[in-house]
């Protein structure tokens, strides 16, 4: 065993921010919607708007961070092991089985990570990305949009993405305490250092 | 300004402070500044007197305005006839029906105690030709005592009279030379000595238009304040040849021309955006709400807001009970509102209103008297107004929406002619009996009427513009994006935080319960067999 460098610093720094950033994005986005009132209309829809500027900038500069280091093929979906880790987050973790995955430095996702890493990356992110600038430009839109599209059509995929950004933040965060303890997973993404071994 | 003009040694701090002092100063003095007038009238021999009549002014004032008869005579103001370019209808006070005192027809001399002239007490026929008919005084009297007495045809009083009838109170009859002598441009009082008193009494008709705006603090209305802009009607009601802008029969329910500049524009200020323009707030997202709201949706959150209230429900099939003598009986509601007359009926009145908005596009079609009812959709709309989610040209205005029962031909299926003013043995408030009101309504206006009558239930809308507050006490965002919105049941638009779509909601909510107790139960199985391994 050895610890090693995980978690780059600029990577926790991204992930700590999105996390912030998506906390405040849903819960000012669910009362825009109408779910609640705290802030009030107004305050929330600021807040959303601002939350999402932020977003976008960080996303610009994890884009950019990714492409440079090559850390993008660390999403890269692979079947190899996919069942074995699902099978052990079925019946693995009641039974006190090891993971089966070893992480490396090359490879710090096991498959099934990867795969829903790469579903937010891919799919939800852009799907709100999209619907978003549409809603918030929506009385901009040319004149053939406009005659095509209604905005309560954009605002039915934004919130049916808000949804699905909800559910993937429930699982991940509850993922993550099924290290060997319930702190361990997490660690790494604070300090950047994990365990890694060296077979 | 002044106070400062002690001071010898000033740091910068006073300085700059008299700077801004000075500014704003004068600016509140700018804004209530006329350009001075060229001629002093009280010095010309034509308007030294005596008059023995109202009409002797006005041909003192031709002596010199020579084509103001003519120009008065194309008015509406004058001719209460308006020839609707959409939909082809004749409207104006001369011919259209409302739910007040219903219609002018038979009931001048009354009603035409508002008309623009003098001597107008045949509907039937055109207003009196001559050019001494044209009244100069009631829009351009400054001294606040000319009074067109209420039953004199547009006159006023030539000798004391008693007003209101029986109260003991004598009007006595204007000194016409000094009114004469005064005369300058028209103000919030001249426009409302008949504007803001439609409909029978102070604030009754409009709900955003009554005595209350004569000297309104700002928090009322701020472009009327003198504490705030100080305008006349006339400043955004622009005039040409004494025509006035703004009309409510076919309004501008979306300006497309913006600022007005000469030479550019139609020289009409009668919208927010002839001085506002098409971007008037400072955040970006406010200003996309301009295509689909009209101003007044969010600057006048509530009309009737001066302590003065506004009929908002007449039911007419009440009028006509008397008390066990027979005289005629009021009623007061808790707020001191009068809430029944024999003469009129029962009222109800209301300060402080929240508007009903509708998509509308500044056309208003009105139901006629040769109109017929469509009773299987009651209430029957006096006037409906056009205008849809689709129209780009349509904006959701606020209105008051004025309700009420008013009488109707059964066997004609049509409005009737309510005689109600006159000192005849028919009128309504003289006799108290609506068959003979009816009939003689119908005989005098030449009609039609079968016998036969009921009362309708009736809505009219009046848009709302007046009474716009400071911005600060604009509509909140939450008021119309909230589960309760001010606009629930407005059809056509998507508004976020009340439009959610129900099924998606439930879908949602359903998955992340799931996901939830997904997770619970996987937490639970964790436990469980964590605790099997030790034992």
């Amino acid at each position: 065993m050895s610890r090693v460098m995980i978690y780059k610093r600029f990577e926790r720094f991204w992930h700590w921010c999105q996390a912030l950033l998506i906390f405040t994005l849903l819960f000012t986005g669910f009362e825009i919607h109408g779910s609640y009132s705290v802030l009030g209309f107004g305050d929330a829809t600021q807040v959303h708007t601002l939350a999402a500027w932020a977003l976008i900038v960080l996303w610009l500069f994890a884009i950019f961070w990714h492409i440079t280091t090559g850390e993008w093929r660390q999403y890269i979906p692979t079947r190899n092991g996919l069942f074995a880790v699902i099978h052990y987050y079925l019946v693995g973790t009641f039974t006190r089985a090891e993971h089966p995955y070893r992480k490396t430095t090359r490879a710090k996702h096991n498959p099934l990570q990867r795969l829903a890493y790469l579903f937010f990356k891919l799919v939800i992110s852009p799907v709100i990305w999209v619907s978003g600038l549409l809603y918030l430009f929506y009385a901009g839109w040319p004149g053939m949009l406009a005659g095509t599209l209604a905005l309560e059509w954009v605002a039915m995929v934004h919130t049916a993405a808000a949804f699905a950004m909800l559910v993937f933040i429930i699982a991940h965060v509850y993922m993550t305490t099924m290290g060997h303890t319930l702190t361990s997973h997490i660690r790494p993404m604070v300090t950047g250092y994990d365990d890694i071994d060296d077979k | 300004m002044l106070p400062i003009k002690g001071f010898r040694s000033r740091t910068w701090l006073t300085t700059l402070l008299s700077v801004l002092l000075s500014s704003t100063a004068s600016l509140a003095a700018f804004s209530a500044e006329r350009s001075p007038p060229t001629a002093d009238h009280s010095k010309f021999e034509a308007l030294q007197g005596p008059f023995n009549s109202a009409q002797e002014v006005t041909e003192a004032c031709l002596g010199c305005h020579n084509e103001a008869a003519n120009q008065i005579r194309e008015t509406t103001h004058w001719n209460w006839t308006y020839d609707h370019p959409e939909t082809g209808q004749q409207l104006g006070k001369r011919n259209v029906i409302n739910s007040f005192c219903g219609m002018v027809v038979t009931n001048e001399p009354r009603c035409t105690s508002c008309h623009a002239g003098y001597g107008w007490t045949d509907m039937n026929q055109p207003p009196p030709s001559e050019d001494s008919a044209v009244d100069c005084l009631v829009c351009h009297d400054t001294t606040g005592d000319y009074w067109k007495f209420p039953t004199l045809a547009g006159l006023p009083t030539d000798k004391p009279r008693e007003w209101p009838g029986g109260s003991g109170k004598m009007v006595q009859p204007p000194d016409l030379p000094h009114i004469a002598q005064n005369v300058g441009a028209s103000d919030r009082q001249n426009c409302g000595s008949c504007h803001f008193y439609g409909g029978g009494g102070d604030g009754v008709k409009h709900g955003d238009l009554d005595s209350s705006l004569v000297n309104p603090p700002r928090s009322l209305d701020v472009h009327m304040s003198p504490d705030g802009l100080d305008f006349a009607c006339a400043d955004c009601h622009s005039t040409w040849g004494h025509n006035v802008s703004g009309s409510r029969y076919q309004a501008t329910a979306k300006d497309t021309v913006g600022i007005d500049v000469p030479g550019h524009t139609d020289l009409s200020r009668a919208s927010c955006e002839s001085c506002h323009g098409f971007e008037p707030h400072d955040k970006p997202k406010l200003n996309d709400h301009v295509e689909k709201l009209a101003c007044q949706t969010c600057h006048v959150p509530e009309f009737a807001r001066g302590g003065v209230p506004t009929k908002m429900w007449w039911d007419w099939s009440t009028a006509g009970r008397l008390d066990e003598d027979g005289n005629p009986i009021t009623e007061y509601d808790e707020s001191g509102h009068v809430s029944y007359l024999s003469t009129k009926g029962d009222f109800h009145h209301e300060e402080n209103v929240v508007p009903h908005y509708a998509w509308f596009d500044g056309t208003v079609e009105y139901t006629l008297l040769e109109d017929g009812l469509d009773l299987s959709s009651e209430p029957i709309e006096i006037n409906r107004i056009d205008g849809s989610a689709d129209d780009p040209a349509s904006r959701i205005w606020p209105f008051k929406l004025m309700r009420g029962k008013q009488p109707f031909d059964t066997q004609l299926n049509t409005l009737l002619v309510t005689h109600v003013f006159g000192a005849d043995d028919t009128s309504l408030w003289s006799n108290f009996n609506w068959p003979n009101a009816l009939q003689a309504g119908s005989e005098m206006s030449g009609r039609p009427f079968s016998g036969e009558y009921d009362f309708v239930e009736t809505e009219m809308y009046w848009p709302i513009t007046h009474m716009v507050p400071p911005a600060e006490q604009a509509l909140r965002c939450g008021s119309c994006h909230g589960a309760e919105s001010r606009l629930a049941g407005i059809g056509g638009i998507y508004m976020p935080g009340h439009s959610a779509n129900a099924w998606l909601d439930r879908i949602g909510w359903l998955i992340v319960v799931m996901t939830l107790l997904g997770v619970l139960a996987h937490i639970a199985a964790r436990v469980i067999f964590r605790g099997r391994k030790h034992s």
